[in-house]
């Protein structure tokens, strides 16, 4: 054996070692790595505090369910989509409203609402809504809270309610929310501290889906009676699929204020279309508020998506609100509801792609065309309305015979409540394309026949077919 | 018995631990199981457990298991394509870089749709009479039949 050859044997056992280190280091890490994902697989939960059914805080909640709550408090984000979304907008901050940051207005993005809402607080102040952390604050200090007193009702969908109305009255959540409605707003305000919370959706027991908003209770058991359904009991009676969509029913709808104790009603008792909605105002008398401008009795709608996402394909396919604004999302191995609740249409990968097999360009694609579409029936119904408005307006001045005049006040307030309807619904005509078609076409057929109404001459006057 | 040089002893020690640990994670991941046809091996990851419930609770599970759709018939293109799947769902799962939601390739929706046939042929074998070059696809349609 010579030098070189001794050499060459040291190299080569010295390269083996290396190589076979090597490997021993892959498998190591390999091995690990294994460990881990199957340590992910065991659906870990830490229960660090205790949450009873008093819990409203959600921080507490949180600390519980860490990956839900990360998720909750991202509703800050503040994206537009093409037809909705807020976009941040700097304000100064003064005495009565210490807000920094707001949304666009709607009203300097289509003046003509001015005039639909001339007279009511509405035509004051209306932004676009922004995510559900703000619904509490942005609440609190809208203009429209200084032009008029709202009562304590309206915290019922702003706040997280259901701690203070079983508080107030003593353990009745039913009896709470009487005296609670009742309350002028600022005094109502004090009762509560968050906004929409874990607990206003979820049994602090067993984490399961339950209702707590009274006026949901007794609104989808009307809906339920009319299906001949007795006394239904949304927390006994509904199934988990349904859950995942009457949580958000809870506050997403049409409601009005009832009497003098402006006790908070949901109008579905002869069904949740938007005619047949406005067919129980009729038929109650109810009115929101008497128009500047024409005098006529008129009504403002309030985000129905509930109502329109029943009337579309995917309510009627069993999707639920949940399936597309919380997409189930893979965190580890769990599998969550992405509680960053927000359009489908910024997140289309989870909320679309899951059940559609197109690419992500298309789905947009089409959704904006329904939108589009929606949208330029909006317009032409709301000049229909606008000028039927100018009409009575004139016609008010003219002083022409006064059951004419109520008549076409009568249309107006038809057409505004249906044209608000969809105008005030958060999807464009997403939620239910035809019917939001359908809709907005009646709306302009009222605006035209109360414009023919005061054109007509005496002589030829027939009364119109409503 | 003569004492190796230590060169050579510290080799041999250091492929014996590789051998061991190499062992001791085919064990652990069980690594045997990926060879048989059970369906439950396939969600030995977690990433699967969502597909393998669907499965479960779907129509299928009477008449089908995870090999018989997911991989192409004869003993040798069935193990191939087990070890070629098999090498690149392990390399995404380790190092995290995949597409959620999953999304199948090409070459095994190619499978998956011929599979349909192993079965089902007599009742489709018309659909294609027209343009054999470019046959219908069965689960552009049937997508959730074997799970969601």
């Amino acid at each position: 054996m010579n030098k070189t050859d001794d050499r060459r044997r040291t190299t080569n056992i010295a390269l083996w070692i290396v190589i076979s280190a090597v490997v021993t280091f892959g498998l190591v890490a390999l091995l690990v790595n294994i460990m881990e994902r199957k340590q992910e697989a065991r659906n870990p939960f830490y229960r660090v505090v205790e949450i009873t059914d008093s819990t409203d805080d959600p921080t507490i909640w949180g600390k519980n369910f860490p990956l839900q709550y990360d998720q909750y408090r991202r509703t800050v984000d503040q994206v537009r989509t093409r037809f909705g979304g807020s976009e941040a907008m700097p304000r100064t901050p003064d005495d009565a409203d210490p807000r920094s940051v707001v949304s666009q207005s709607r009203l300097e993005e289509d003046p003509r609402l001015k005039t639909m809402w001339a007279g009511y607080a509405f035509a004051v102040d209306f932004r676009e809504e922004r995510g559900h952390a703000y619904m509490l604050e942005d609440q609190t200090y809208t203009e429209r809270q200084r032009v008029t007193q709202q009562p304590g009702t309206c915290i019922h969908c702003h706040a997280s309610v259901y701690v203070a109305y079983k508080q107030l009255g003593e353990g009745d959540i039913r009896a709470g929310f009487e005296k609670l409605n009742q309350m002028p707003y600022q005094q109502a305000r004090q009762h509560v501290k968050h906004p929409v919370s874990c607990i206003d959706c979820h049994d602090p027991e067993t984490m399961q889906l339950r209702v707590t908003r009274p006026a949901f209770i007794e609104g989808i058991q009307k809906v339920k009676a009319a299906q001949g359904i007795e006394s239904y009991d949304v927390n006994q009676m509904a199934t988990r699929q349904e859950m995942r969509s009457f949580v958000c029913g809870q506050c997403h709808v049409e409601y009005y204020f009832q009497g003098q104790e402006k006790r908070l009603v949901y109008p579905w008792t002869d069904g949740l279309q938007a005619d047949q909605i406005l067919g129980y105002y009729e038929k109650t008398g109810f009115q929101d508020w008497t128009h500047r401008e024409t005098g006529a009795p008129v009504l403002k709608a309030q985000h129905p998506e509930f109502e329109m996402w029943n009337q579309g394909i995917h309510g009627r396919s069993g999707v639920a609100c949940a399936d597309c604004h919380m997409p189930y999302q893979r965190v580890g191995a769990l599998k969550i509801s992405d509680h960053h609740v927000r359009s489908p249409l910024l997140n289309v990968n989870n909320a679309c792609q899951t059940c559609h097999r197109w690419t992500e360009k298309e789905l947009l694609d089409r959704a904006e065309t329904i939108q589009q579409k929606t949208f330029d029936m909006r317009g032409i119904a709301m000049d229909a309305l606008i000028e039927l408005i100018s009409d009575i307006r004139e016609a008010n001045q003219k002083g022409i015979d006064a059951d004419r005049i109520k008549e076409a006040r009568s249309f107006q307030l038809k057409a505004q409540f249906l044209l608000d309807f969809i105008e005030a619904e958060n999807s464009m005509g997403f939620h239910a394309p035809q019917e939001a078609m359908r809709v907005l076409g009646l709306s302009i057929d009222y605006s035209r026949k109360g414009q023919v109404v005061l054109s007509r001459s005496r002589k030829s006057q027939v009364s119109l077919s409503r | 018995m003569r004492t190796p040089p230590l060169g050579l002893f510290l080799f041999a020690l250091l492929a014996g631990a590789a051998i061991g640990v190499g062992a001791y994670t085919f064990i652990y991941a069980r690594g045997s199981s990926y060879l048989t046809d059970n369906p439950a091996a396939c969600a030995n990851c977690h990433i699967m457990t969502s597909y393998y419930d669907g499965w479960l609770k779907g129509s299928h599970k009477n008449a089908a298991v995870c090999n018989d759709c997911h991989t192409p018939d004869g003993i040798v293109s069935k193990y191939a394509s087990k070890a070629s799947n098999g090498f690149w769902h392990s390399f995404g799962f380790t190092t995290g870089r995949f597409h959620e939601p999953l999304q199948i390739k090409s070459h095994n929706q190619k499978i998956t749709n011929a599979a349909c046939k192993k079965c089902h042929e007599t009742i489709v074998e018309s659909l294609n009479f027209h343009s054999p070059s470019s046959p219908v696809s069965c689960i552009q349609c049937h997508a959730s039949v074997g799970h969601l």
